[in-house]
């Protein structure tokens, strides 16, 4: 089996830190997310922050909007690494919390699967 | 009322553009005046992809805009002018005779800026070309958000 895919949560202050930090206590599973925060950073920056949580990978990068800079640093770190890399947005805990429980596919896989679990999350509560 | 800001930010458009600036003034178009994402189809589907419904993305060199400038503001929709760098806007500023004010949104930390703002950091060479601009009769400030106040220029350079 190859390495285990590595999640990055890519987002504005500090939403990603919270969202991991929340995912591993809910799911106990320590390492399995990196948070990024484009906290100060330009393009270049930001892009360079991102490669830096992804290494080797392969990877599945989580972006907080399906626009801004966050998207545009994760889409330009996919474009340079090739299939290694997928991008999925909308980022929320329940894609997060199915994510570190199935690591072992391939970052386009992977990122169908946040997509779905993420949307399933929304729902209309009873009242 | 057509173009209601010219704001230099690094990270083009992004979540302050489209809806801090974009929700309160009600825009209509962004027109990002880059000449590096002008060349690139995927870059502009990538910015594009961050745009809502309701608000058209246009992409323009510095050319192009110099040209189009005259009908972004006689546009019935409100707009906005985006440029990523300094020099990018001096150009525009320079080709356009009544672009007579400029904020600065957003320029982030690198090797030789210092930090004037929070939101703004610039190197000596960028504050003199800023400082010909306001000597030229360019109001310039800088702003991130509406609601936050804008900063005069001579701020920055205490």
């Amino acid at each position: 089996m190859s390495e285990p895919l590595k999640g990055v949560v890519v987002s504005h202050a500090g939403l990603a830190q919270s969202l991991v930090a929340a995912a591993e206590t809910i799911s106990g599973v320590p390492g399995a997310l990196v948070p990024v925060s484009n906290e100060g950073c330009d393009g270049g920056s930001l892009k360079a922050r991102i490669g830096e949580a992804i290494g080797a990978g392969p990877a599945l990068v989580f972006v907080d909007l399906p626009g801004g800079s966050c998207l545009t640093g994760a889409v330009r770190i996919a474009r340079d690494q090739g299939h290694g890399v997928a991008v999925v947005t909308g980022v929320n805990l329940a894609m997060l919390l199915d994510f570190v429980f199935h690591r072992d596919l391939t970052p386009a896989e992977a990122a169908e699967r946040a997509r779905d679990a993420g949307g399933r999350a929304i729902r209309i509560a009873p009242s | 009322m057509s173009i209601a800001l010219v704001r230099v930010d690094d990270r083009l458009i992004h979540g302050q553009v489209v809806v801090g600036w974009g929700q309160p003034l009600g825009l209509g178009f962004i027109a990002l005046v880059d000449d590096g994402v002008r060349a690139s189809d995927w870059e502009q589907d990538l910015y594009r992809m961050g745009v809502p419904p309701g608000i058209e993305a246009i992409f323009a060199s510095v050319d192009e805009a110099a040209r189009h400038y005259a009908e972004w503001e006689r546009d019935p929709r409100v707009g906005l002018v985006l440029t990523g760098d300094i020099d990018t806007l001096i150009a525009l500023v320079h080709r356009v005779p009544g672009l007579r004010r400029i904020t600065l949104g957003g320029l982030h930390h690198r090797p030789g800026r210092v930090e004037r703002l929070r939101y703004v950091y610039l190197t000596d060479e960028e504050v003199a070309k800023l400082k010909a601009l306001v000597g030229e009769g360019v109001d310039v400030s800088a702003q991130d958000v509406p609601t936050a106040r804008a900063v005069p220029f001579a701020d920055l350079t205490r």
